[in-house]
């Protein structure tokens, strides 16, 4: 509270932007999404709000234009700029400012745009709706908005269509059309989720230099705490509906003080170093569902019995560094370097499983995958890093057998596989085992958490009837999930628990070979942590290989022995993590380490 | 994306259906119309065929009809047929069309195609021309030739309709990791792909269903019913249309039944189709 009490709102006229005790309920039953919010926006400062799924975050982001989504209200609480309470304005002058004076960057931009307006008409669209300068100037404003954000500013690209864009440039317009009305204030909601990191740099960058330039305040709404160590001057970390520290950004990632933001930083992989990356267990409680006294007291590894009868404070600790916690004098101090751990050795013996020769990929006539080779041994793991588009899913389809249209060599065990699953031996597809992306698409929603886990096993002929269902319960513990789920269905649980179901299921099967296709990429940070921790516990135990595909470079550190860099169908460089990470000998290579956002 | 959802089971789909209004109302209409004509012909004052006065005459409480029977006796005898023909109608149509549609979605590229290039060009004929077409052919076209005919006419449309909601399903990762599996291609349809249709394909039976009424009794009105003596509230709109003047009951009566209870089953295919739409998952 210090920086907000130092600084009456008053003086803050300069700019930015006072939130002030900031409550929203949900209108259904008497439950707070988030309460006790105070958060201070300073002209050409950027602060970042971190929180996992259900911290409430998006939610504080969106009152500040005095929105909040259908079944919730804002319901205390002021958001001053200049002195006016947005949340008391009618409703007209909140139509008025929005855009204006506060602007949104949502997270998926190419839902934002129109698909069937132009770009162009859609940027001068906003100076025609405020009645600003003529039709001539409004085109140059338009064009002068889009170099700003780097894009081209031609008459052909003005005539594009949102469909005709990358994702990159999608979210740079995006940006361009928040700027064009020269707003006071941003709000920025993971803009950049789903984006390449060389594109999600670009953008980062453009929107910090921006911010900077026109002395604009934004919030960034994310939760990912790298691009927050990034760009954020300060940095607000959100949990349950509450902030639970806030500070200057190196205060928060050199002496995180809250047990929940040193757990978060814990589960974070470093692009230096291999770490030993830990999840928190339980999952973010629902609003109406969080606990008494601390709301992290169930999660909390240094939890002691005054944090269930008593509610903490924000309290300062040091110039604009608050902590909402009761036992920080008593918690010590936490170190970046912790869980570091020895990275995979590059010259440990290999046994060969599984080997992929000359293979093209094709879609239709369309060849998206050229001439790739590289083999995977025996309980290691192998990653397969590469911007979108770079094939590496395909490729990975490819081994799974979930795509057929391909040519070369995928010998398992010496003896070749056949294209498609299907025709497969059941062997064969018993012992490879495809665990998807996204775990809201990969598990039946009208099955039930069993019915989902011994199906491979019954397939099989593994086991069945009661063995069976012991079986499931053995795996569920595995994978950390209670007994009680057992007759849950799917669409009961959340992301994380649903990708440990499809991990379960495909232990079920009992393979020798694991394809995980981004796993971890829709999971919170903290989940992907306790996976990963999980995963790496099944290599050693077991023996499991994996293929390991995803894009986050600091990721394959920790998990992999072996990667393979891929640009557009091919493999630009490949070897041990540790030589490709420490000495990338191709540019492409050194351009993702370098866009990578870090905290180490 | 927040996730807020509390740890109680989800409701079925029926609960949900059942707290919209529509469908509540429409289930009501629909339930009491059914009602009244299984049980109603216990309770009618006169035969099915019983002459009581001369044709047209204020007799009773509707009238006579153009043979002088009691009207009101002829609609409470005259449901029955139809609300059965077209149900049975509707089984089958739905059954026919779901398979065409999803075996279509299911073994996609070529088969695909031919299918549904198929279901064009049955599609392009109007629905009761088939019918009309094959019962005039016939010369003694039993209750069966009707529901067939009234059923298969159906397929097409539902099966477009159950390809477009299977496309969006099968090309879901669990289906895909079925096939990855190696289940069979019958399990893959029956256990992962059909049990998450349920919401649309449940609101489309309705509406089929109104159809299936609505066809049945135009068949009846146009002379193609399996007994000419028997009471049908189709044929009957058809025997009377002469002293519509005269004797407007006679003809409106039937009309009132076949329009209460097609609103009601259209009103609980809304209702469904509204608790389809308000999330599945």
């Amino acid at each position: 509270m210090a920086t907000t009490q130092a600084t009456p709102p008053g003086p803050a006229s300069g700019g930015g932007l006072v939130v002030e005790d900031l409550g929203v309920t949900l209108t259904g039953r008497p439950a707070d999404v988030v309460d006790d919010i105070d958060l201070v926006l300073h002209p050409g400062e950027v602060v970042g709000l971190v929180g996992e799924s259900g911290s409430g975050k998006t939610t504080v982001g969106t009152s500040l234009l005095g929105y909040s989504r259908a079944g919730a209200l804002i319901s205390s609480g002021k958001v001053l700029l200049e002195g006016r309470d947005v949340l008391q304005l009618p409703w007209k002058e909140v139509r008025q400012l929005r855009g204006e004076e506060i602007a949104y960057v949502p997270q998926d931009p190419a839902s934002a745009l129109n698909p069937s307006i132009r770009i162009g008409k859609q940027l001068v669209e906003l100076l025609e709706l405020r009645g600003i300068g003529t039709a001539e100037s409004r085109r140059q404003g338009a064009r002068d908005g889009l170099a700003e954000v780097g894009l081209p500013n031609d008459d052909e690209f003005l005539n594009r269509y949102a469909h005709q864009l990358s994702g990159g440039q999608v979210q740079r317009v995006a940006l361009a059309m928040a700027f064009l009305p020269k707003p006071k204030v941003l709000v920025l909601d993971e803009p950049t989720t789903g984006l390449d990191v060389t594109t999600q740099k670009m953008v980062l960058d453009t929107m910090a230099e921006l911010c900077r330039a026109y002395g604009v305040s934004a919030l960034y709404v994310t939760h990912d705490l790298a691009v927050v160590a990034n760009i954020a001057d300060r940095v607000a970390v959100m949990y349950a509906g509450q902030i639970v520290e806030l500070g200057p950004r190196d205060a928060i990632f050199a002496k995180p003080m809250h047990p929940y933001t040193r757990a978060l930083l814990d589960s974070i992989p470093h692009l230096s170093q291999a770490r030993a990356l830990t999840g928190i267990p339980g999952r973010t409680p629902a609003p109406g569902a969080r606990p008494g006294g601390c709301r992290f007291n169930d999660r909390c590894s240094f939890a002691v019995d005054a944090c269930r009868a008593e509610v903490p404070q924000l309290r300062t600790l040091e110039a604009g560094h608050e902590v909402r916690c009761l036992r920080t004098d008593e918690i010590g101090l936490w170190d970046i370097n912790l869980g570091n751990v020895p990275d995979a050795d590059p010259d440990r013996a290999r046994d060969v499983i599984l080997s992929v020769e000359g293979l093209d990929v094709f879609y239709g006539r369309k060849q998206v995958v050229h001439d790739v080779t590289f083999d995977l041994a025996k309980g290691e793991v192998v990653a397969l890093v590469g911007e979108s588009g770079s094939g590496k899913t395909t490729i990975s389809r490819c081994v799974g057998g979930l795509h057929r249209d391909w040519k070369g060599t995928i010998a398992f065990e010496g003896r070749e596989l056949a294209a498609s699953a299907r025709k497969r031996s059941a062997e064969d597809r018993r012992r490879v085992q495809y665990i998807f992306q996204n775990p809201y698409l990969s598990l039946n929603p009208r099955l039930t958490i069993e019915q989902i886990i011994r199906r491979p096993m019954e397939l099989f002929g593994l086991a069945k009837g009661k063995q069976a269902t012991d079986r499931v319960l053995e795996l569920m513990e595995q994978v950390a999930l209670g007994p009680g789920m057992l007759h849950y269905q799917a669409s009961r649980l959340s992301g994380g628990e649903r990708q440990r179901v499809a991990i379960a299921r495909a232990l079920a099967a009992e393979p020798d070979v694991m394809i995980c296709d981004e796993i971890t990429s829709a999971l919170d940070v903290s989940v992907q942590g306790s996976i990963v921790s999980l995963l790496e516990g099944l290599r050693k135990e077991r023996g499991i290989s994996m293929l390991f595909v995803t894009h986050n470079l600091a990721l394959v550190r920790s998990i992999a022995a072996r990667v393979e860099i891929l640009q557009a169908g091919r493999v630009v460089e490949e070897g041990s993590v540790v030589t490709v990470m420490e000495t990338p000998q191709r540019d492409y290579t050194r351009n993702l380490l370098a866009n990578s956002p870090r905290i180490d | 994306m927040s996730d807020t959802r509390s740890h109680t089971s989800p409701p079925s789909f029926f609960r949900r259906a059942l707290r919209q209004k529509r469908f509540s109302v429409g289930l009501t209409v629909t339930l009491l119309v059914v009602l009244f004509a299984i049980f109603a012909p216990f309770f009618a004052p006169h035969g099915e065929n019983e002459t009581t006065g001369p044709p047209y005459a204020k007799v009773g409480v509707l009238g006579t009809d153009y043979l002088g029977q009691d009207v009101l006796s002829r609609v409470m005898y005259g449901g029955q047929e139809i609300l059965v023909v077209s149900t049975l109608a509707t089984v089958l149509g739905m059954v026919l069309g779901i398979l065409i549609g999803v075996v279509a979605a299911y073994s996609g590229g070529w088969w695909d195609e031919v299918i549904m290039r198929l279901n064009d060009v049955l599609l392009a004929f109007p629905q009761i021309l088939l019918a009309l077409v094959v019962l005039t052919a016939l010369q003694n076209p039993s209750t069966w030739v009707i529901v067939v005919l009234v059923g298969t006419s159906h397929a097409p449309r539902v099966a477009r309709l159950a390809r477009g909601v299977a496309l969006g399903i099968v090309s879901r990762d669990f289906v895909v990791a079925a096939e990855a599996l190696g289940e069979k291609r019958s399990r893959v349809i029956l256990a992962e792909v059909l049990p998450n249709m349920t919401g649309p394909l449940l609101a489309e039976a309705g509406l089929r269903l109104t159809y299936s009424i609505g066809l049945v009794a135009a068949l009846g009105f146009l002379g193609f019913a399996a007994d000419p003596g028997a009471a049908n509230w189709g044929q009957m709109m058809n025997e009377n249309r002469l002293g519509l003047a005269t004797q407007p009951w006679s003809v409106l009566a039937p009309v009132v039944m076949i329009a209460i209870f097609t609103i009601g089953t259209n009103l609980m295919a809304d209702g469904l189709a509204q608790a389809a739409e308000k999330g599945d998952d």
